[in-house]
């Protein structure tokens, strides 16, 4: 092979047995499974008090022009939020223990796997831990009579590339961590990520300021989300799947470049 | 002969300015046990990391089972066995799920896996350690399951990074009995270390390395012949005094070396050297003759001890 076809498609970044990563998580979680679940219940207690509380004084809100009742507005935004922190739990911290200090990739690396298995192999177990949340979500929202019809179920995929999304982003940032301080970093992303994607009040309030909410690739997901619990679909949904699709790759392809660079010196 | 198993020719590893390895020819044969010797920093790390297909050379060619690890790393990879530095256990698994786990990397079906988890846990006298965490283990039971580990996939090459470094003089003599069973097992063993007696134990051949390059390479008892004499006088005076005898040492055997600690007088007849020591009207403090190791040969080629 000539250097340039290495170049671009350098062997060790094919995509083989990101799977075998998965396997080890398997066996990891299956006596810490509380641990997974506990991250679902976040977001439901924000349900739960948006609901018995500020429900009752906010009215309805319009969705594609379908008039909701707030709890019905708020409640996809959080399954598109639990989504996200599923993603971001396992693909920053988990991550960074493992890159750093566990060295579980220095030993992957050292087998047939290569950094993009590791990377797909991470970033695909945080979108498992991701789906698992929205499926529970979804659930306790049917279970609230929240849901709108089968639409909804359309949800679960919306949610699994806001997974995809955001555990490719959270991977590949966290590669470049110096150490368990930069944590702080990340909660203080996740915050204001979380109240200002329009995920409590529609973008239209935020006046001149709504392009900044729509670089947030939480708001698209939570558009996606509701969208799909009204079965509302417009064009404009798949402006906000490119986005995230975009996104996704490009973060991907970093993380396993990342792997690359700091593994395979 | 046969086609080596690794073949490296100008072999050069630099990381930005610094030269790690430069320019390094080597060649193990399948079967051999092969030794990188030298200090840390000689660039034994590095020549190791780029042998087990995680590193890409700067420059030269290197070839491993005839194939470039460029180019057929993974294919490479199955057949290696890597035990590194610095173990890289998994903590959040039991010792048994450490070695099935590892060996789904290489794409060995779970029974299999199972299979050669209960032979390798034996091999590694950690049977009744099966259900351990990891964490509970002693520095020697850790060094042993990275060996195993090494194993799952039965690599008819096993590299081992410094295996025995840190652990007890009782740890060290079982897992060179390992590994000397792998050795008459076939399986080709390329090892680094800075210990002198482990190298003498399970090298048949190896090269001393310092400063990224090679500066000598035989057997051990070979380059103890070639480039030591056959036996050393070891001498200690009062502290700080070791300079000023250097002197009067001088034209005894064939070279004299003072170290911070003592003087080595390096002579073919130990005694005899010793009895012109008391001639010339010298008192040491203490005087010992012994063989030549593969330390002297060190300190004769690059000038420093392998503690350095």
């Amino acid at each position: 092979m000539s250097a340039g076809v290495l170049r671009i498609f350098p062997p060790e970044m094919v995509v083989r047995r990101p799977h075998r990563m998965i396997e080890r998580h398997i066996a990891v979680y299956r006596r810490q499974w509380l641990i997974v679940v506990s991250g679902f219940f976040e977001p439901l207690f924000y349900l739960l008090s948006m609901r018995a509380g500020l429900g009752s004084l906010v009215g309805a809100v319009s969705v594609g022009g379908k008039q909701v009742p707030y709890d019905a507005f708020v409640a996809p935004a959080l399954m598109a939020a639990s989504a996200m922190n599923g993603a971001i739990f396992d693909s920053t911290g988990n991550v960074l223990h493992r890159l750093k200090y566990a060295r579980i990739y220095d030993a992957a690396l050292a087998t047939p796997m290569g950094p993009a298995d590791v990377a797909m192999g991470e970033i695909g177990w945080a979108l498992i831990r991701g789906q698992i949340y929205a499926i529970g979500f979804l659930v306790v929202m049917a279970a609230l009579g929240l849901t709108n019809s089968w639409w909804c179920l359309m949800a679960l995929p919306i949610c699994a590339l806001i997974g995809l999304c955001f555990a490719s982003i959270g991977f590949a940032g966290t590669t470049f961590m110096r150490g368990w301080s930069d944590m702080d970093i990340v909660n203080t992303l996740m915050m204001p990520l979380f109240l200002f994607s329009a995920t409590f009040f529609p973008i239209a309030a935020y006046g001149s300021w709504a392009w900044v909410v729509q670089i947030s690739p939480l708001y698209h997901g939570v558009a996606l989300v509701r969208a799909a619990n009204e079965g509302v679909w417009s064009a404009g949904l798949l402006g906000h799947t490119l986005f995230l699709v975009v996104l996704s790759v490009a973060a991907l392809v970093l993380a396993a470049r990342r792997v690359d660079t700091l593994l395979r010196k | 002969m046969s086609e080596p198993l690794i073949r490296a020719h100008h072999l050069v590893k630099k990381f930005g300015d610094f030269t790690a390895v430069d320019g390094i020819d080597v060649e193990v044969q399948p079967g051999e046990a092969f030794g990188f010797l030298g200090p840390n920093g000689a660039g034994k790390s590095s020549t190791m990391r780029m042998i087990s297909c995680v590193s890409k050379p700067t420059d030269g060619t290197l070839r491993i089972f005839g194939l470039d690890p460029v180019t057929d790393g993974p294919k490479i990879r199955a057949r290696i066995g890597v035990v590194p530095q610095l173990d890289t256990l998994d903590t959040e698994l039991s010792v048994q799920e450490n070695l099935w786990i590892y060996g789904r990397f290489f794409d060995l079906s779970r029974a299999e896996c199972r299979r050669r988890t209960t032979e390798l846990l034996d091999f590694a006298q950690l049977t009744e350690r099966a259900e351990s965490v990891v964490d509970d283990l002693s520095g020697g039971m850790k060094r042993r399951l990275s060996i195993a580990r090494s194993l799952i996939n039965e690599p008819s090459l096993l590299l081992l990074d410094e295996p025995t470094t840190g652990l007890d003089p009782q740890a060290r003599h079982v897992l060179w009995d390992r590994l000397y069973r792998l050795k008459q097992q076939g399986v080709t063993l390329v090892l680094t270390t800075h210990y002198m007696d482990e190298a003498e134990q399970l090298c048949d051949r190896l090269v001393v390395m310092d400063q990224g390059r090679i500066v000598a390479e035989g057997s051990p008892r070979s380059l103890i012949e070639q480039y030591a004499t056959r036996e050393v006088l070891e001498l200690r005076f009062a502290a700080g005094t070791n300079d000023q005898f250097a002197d009067q040492l001088h034209g005894l055997g064939s070279r004299q070396e003072a170290l911070p600690d003592r003087v080595l007088v390096y002579a073919d007849d130990g005694e005899a050297a010793l009895q012109e020591v008391h001639q010339r009207g010298m008192r040491p403090e203490s005087a010992l003759v012994r063989r030549a190791s593969l330390e002297d040969v060190f300190l004769l080629l690059t000038g420093r001890t392998l503690a350095d």
